[in-house]
């Protein structure tokens, strides 16, 4: 068949913060790289974060120590995150955010000059000791302000870009992978990219719940396209709902402002963390903050007529601090609840945020299979950032780590590609087979026709999955929501489409990512039922304790349905291993 | 709620057209002018074409013009809107479909006033100090999200979207010239000093009423020309 085919030492898919950390590096380095995406970079969710990075500068507090860093990361990850990709992303963190501050993102400064530092959840000294400041940031709007700074950099270092593409599906070939399938939106013409490396950096894939903090893009794009091509995802069960988005909106407000001094009250003005986390109070791991504010929701402590959400109370920190390190929260909270913080607080409920599975990789960003209880590098392909699980965020995510995952992973994949093809890793040859398997979805959606529409089957998809793989999940429900999650695949195979045109046609692009938020609703649901245990943001009424003794392992999930596992890693490098116990 | 809303498809329709929708907002729950443009392309027409990402304001996707004022349909409340509620795409720029505008000479101005921090000395093992005075220098300046906005409300700049840098490209050029990590600011104001780039404007501030995050454009301009007064006495 006629295809057109284009070469690229590298193609990055995704735009955000790990593909353009990625591609900076890949395109100083002199190699043939092009990054595609879907939206023009800067419109990638990256932008959307608020609160910071993590690195222990010590700046704020005189000191500070990248192995207590390295402690409260795999404490926040209840144990189930590895434990030489943390001692590799803390160590490293110093570094990348000079790195970032050198290319010129505008951090907020301390008197003395050096980088401002906040205070954030889960953040300690001393292993669990007092509060720490260790999260850099640009006010509260670092991601707009690390994208915007990667995206300048990239134009600087002349990367090539296939802005408003979508990657399709991956190409597969008998060894690894041979690069992806990609249509251009504006003309809806198809093109193969064929690469040494293909990088993932597709983010997450928050649209598979009805509430979320996720921009409309993030529908697990490469999870879909990882699982169509017979390769495993892990820790699927892994959701992390952030306890304050705004109620009803659910808009992002930051972890940051419980660190400059905000807090939560239930409809008694009562400050509850005090009572559920006497130490970190409201500055505790998100998932245990959330699943507080869900106790108090439920047992009738919510505020508001409804009795449906909390109160992020902000103003008593006076207008300076408010208008200095939180304008945009402000902004976000006047537009979107009609509420301003410096008067009155926030309605906020818990809000899925983030997943902390993903595409299982090396801490080189290499994806990796099992076969027969074995580790197996794919060929030529990488994935970094929210769509990958080094794992580095285990069971529950510490709030501006992921700004750090990013960055510091999307440095590794383009060292590791650098490194590869210096080697001579080569490219691969699909057979005609493999290149039509990379068409199927597309010519699915092209031919169907009269089904039902992509809205219908994605309510309901939000829907099954906000109802029953929630912040609290139960065998029954999650039974129930897994029964009606395959009988609305089985519906999606003949949905349709009515615009069938070529140009810019965004109805096709949201029925191709519908498949995706499919794909990665059953690989959420499968696991999670799978999981007989509490740990982290995982959390069964069933099964209310973490039971290290049969579950203290990654879960891999097959989209034929297969599950297993591997082990997690508790042998970091340099430091001593550290020993599993019981979190607050 | 009757909508207005500009359709072109290129492949169907000789001519742009508009077209009219009857939207039960309320039972709905549209709130903003995306939400109200999501349920129409949803439930009764799957071939609107928009771009929209963070749904937040802060991505800069969803830059259009509604009611005759260009905004972010994501953060522009319906009940601030009389009807009917007539939405073009941006103007000034090339349509590609319906809502959607071509922006590459948008990005091609921006790329032009060197988008980037530029520092000609040795790299420090550590940061780089900025006392927070000079960081504040650049607030209201770092935040542009790239919307549009404010340049295709711009005469000059329709009338010379090659040449004319345009208000957000200046007030990026202006975001680097001012902060005190940058060593080329005498290049910078040299780059800016021909007759076009900067000096089409004519300071009629349509930038500044439009920018959805309260950014003030003009103010930048003028910030560069005094610069560039200073360099030449």
């Amino acid at each position: 068949m006629n295809l057109a085919t284009q070469r690229f030492d590298a193609v990055i898919v995704g735009g955000g913060g790990a593909g353009l950390r990625a591609s900076l590096e890949l395109a100083q380095s002199g190699l043939n790289v092009a990054v595609i995406s879907k939206v023009f970079p800067t419109r990638s969710h990256t932008v959307s974060a608020q609160g910071g990075i993590n690195a222990a500068l010590g700046n704020t507090d005189g000191s500070d120590d990248w192995r207590w860093h390295m402690y409260d990361t795999v404490m926040g990850s209840d144990f189930l995150g590895d434990q030489d990709a943390i001692e590799y992303m803390c160590k490293h963190a110093p570094e990348t955010i000079y790195e970032l501050e050198h290319m010129g993102l505008p951090f907020s400064r301390l008197d003395n000059g050096k980088i401002y530092q906040r205070a954030f959840g889960g953040q300690t000294r001393n292993f669990g000791g007092e509060l720490v400041h260790r999260t850099c940031c640009a006010a509260d709007r670092t991601g707009h302000a690390m994208l915007h700074t990667l995206y300048q950099r990239n134009v600087a270092a002349r990367a090539k870009f296939f802005n408003e593409w979508f990657a399709m599906d991956l190409v597969k070939a008998e060894q690894g992978i041979a690069g992806v399938m990609a249509l251009n939106i504006e003309t809806g013409e198809v093109v193969f990219l064929q690469a040494r490396a293909t990088i993932l950096a597709t983010g997450g894939a928050g649209r598979i719940f009805q509430s979320t903090t996720n921009a409309h893009i993030n529908t697990g794009d490469g999870f879909g396209m990882v699982l169509r091509a017979g390769l495993p995802l892990q820790d699927m069960e892994f959701w992390q709902f952030h306890p304050t988005g705004i109620a009803g909106a659910g808009v992002l407000i930051t972890e940051g402002s419980r660190g400059e001094g905000g807090y939560l009250i239930n409809k008694e003005g009562e400050r509850y963390m005090e009572r559920y986390a006497p130490h970190l109070k409201d500055l505790s791991c998100r998932d245990v903050v959330a699943r507080s504010s869900m106790i108090e929701i439920r047992e009738g402590r919510g505020c508001g007529p409804k009795g449906d959400y909390v109160l992020l109370k902000l103003d008593h920190l006076g207008t300076e601090v408010i208008n200095k390190r939180l304008p945009g929260i402000r902004e976000l909270s006047i537009t979107f609840a009609g509420v301003d913080p410096l008067k009155n607080p926030i309605p906020v409920v818990p809000t899925c945020h983030y997943l902390m599975g993903g595409i299982p990789t090396t801490v080189h960003a290499q994806v990796l299979t099992v076969k027969n209880g074995q580790d197996h590098i794919v060929e030529g392909l990488y994935a970094a950032g929210e769509c990958a699980c080094v794992s580095v965020h285990g069971a529950n995510r510490l709030g501006a780590n992921s700004l750090l995952d990013i960055v510091v992973f999307g440095r590794a994949a383009g060292l590791h590609v650098q490194q590869s093809v210096r080697e001579g890793l080569g490219y691969r040859t699909p057979s005609s087979a493999d290149i039509e398997a990379a068409l199927s979805g597309l010519n699915r959606w092209n031919n169907n026709q009269n089904g039902e529409s992509v809205d219908v089957i994605r309510n309901e998809l939000q829907k099954i999955m906000q109802n029953d793989f929630g912040v609290f999940r139960t065998a029954e429900h999650m039974q129930e929501g897994f029964k009606k999650l395959e009988k609305l695949q089985e519906r999606l195979k003949s949905a349709s489409i009515k615009d069938k045109s070529q140009y810019f046609n965004t109805s096709r692009i949201e029925a191709l990512e519908l498949d995706n938020l499919m794909e990665t609703a059953l690989a959420t649901a499968y696991l999670a039922n799978e999981r007989t245990e509490s740990r982290g943001a995982h959390a069964r009424y069933d099964f209310p304790k973490r039971n290290d003794r049969d579950w203290l392992k990654h879960s891999m999930y097959f989209s034929d349905g297969t599950i297993d596992f591997r082990p997690v890693n508790m042998k970091p490098h340099e430091v001593e291993p550290i020993k599993l116990k019981d979190r607050e | 709620m009757r909508f207005s809303i500009y359709r072109y498809n290129p492949e169907t329709d000789k001519k742009p057209y508009m077209q009219d929708y009857d939207l039960d907002s309320e039972a709905n729950s549209c709130y903003m002018v995306l939400d109200a443009l999501l349920a129409i392309k949803n439930t009764m027409d799957d071939t609107l074409t928009l771009r929209r990402s963070c749904r937040e304001g802060v991505c800069g996707s969803d830059g259009m013009n509604i009611n005759g004022k260009n905004g972010l349909a994501c953060t522009t409340h319906l009940s601030s809107l009389k009807e009917p509620i007539i939405i073009r795409p941006l103007p000034g720029l090339p349509v590609i479909r319906d809502l959607v505008v071509d922006m590459t000479q948008f990005y091609q101005q921006y790329e032009k006033i060197k988008p980037y921090l530029q520092n000609s000395e040795p790299v420090p093992a550590k940061e780089r100090l900025q006392s927070p005075a000079e960081r504040a220098k650049l607030d209201g300046l770092y935040e542009c999200i790239l919307c549009a906005c404010c340049t295709s409300s711009c005469p000059s700049f329709w009338w010379n979207p090659d040449k004319f840098v345009g208000p957000a490209g200046l007030l990026q050029a202006y975001r680097f010239i001012a902060d005190s990590r940058d060593t080329e600011k005498s290049e910078r104001l040299a780059d800016l000093a021909d007759p076009f780039s900067l000096f089409r404007c004519r300071g009629i501030m349509n930038c500044v009423d439009v920018c959805p995050k309260g950014l003030n454009p003009t103010k930048a301009i003028n910030e560069i020309k005094e610069l560039m007064l200073e360099e030449a006495v």
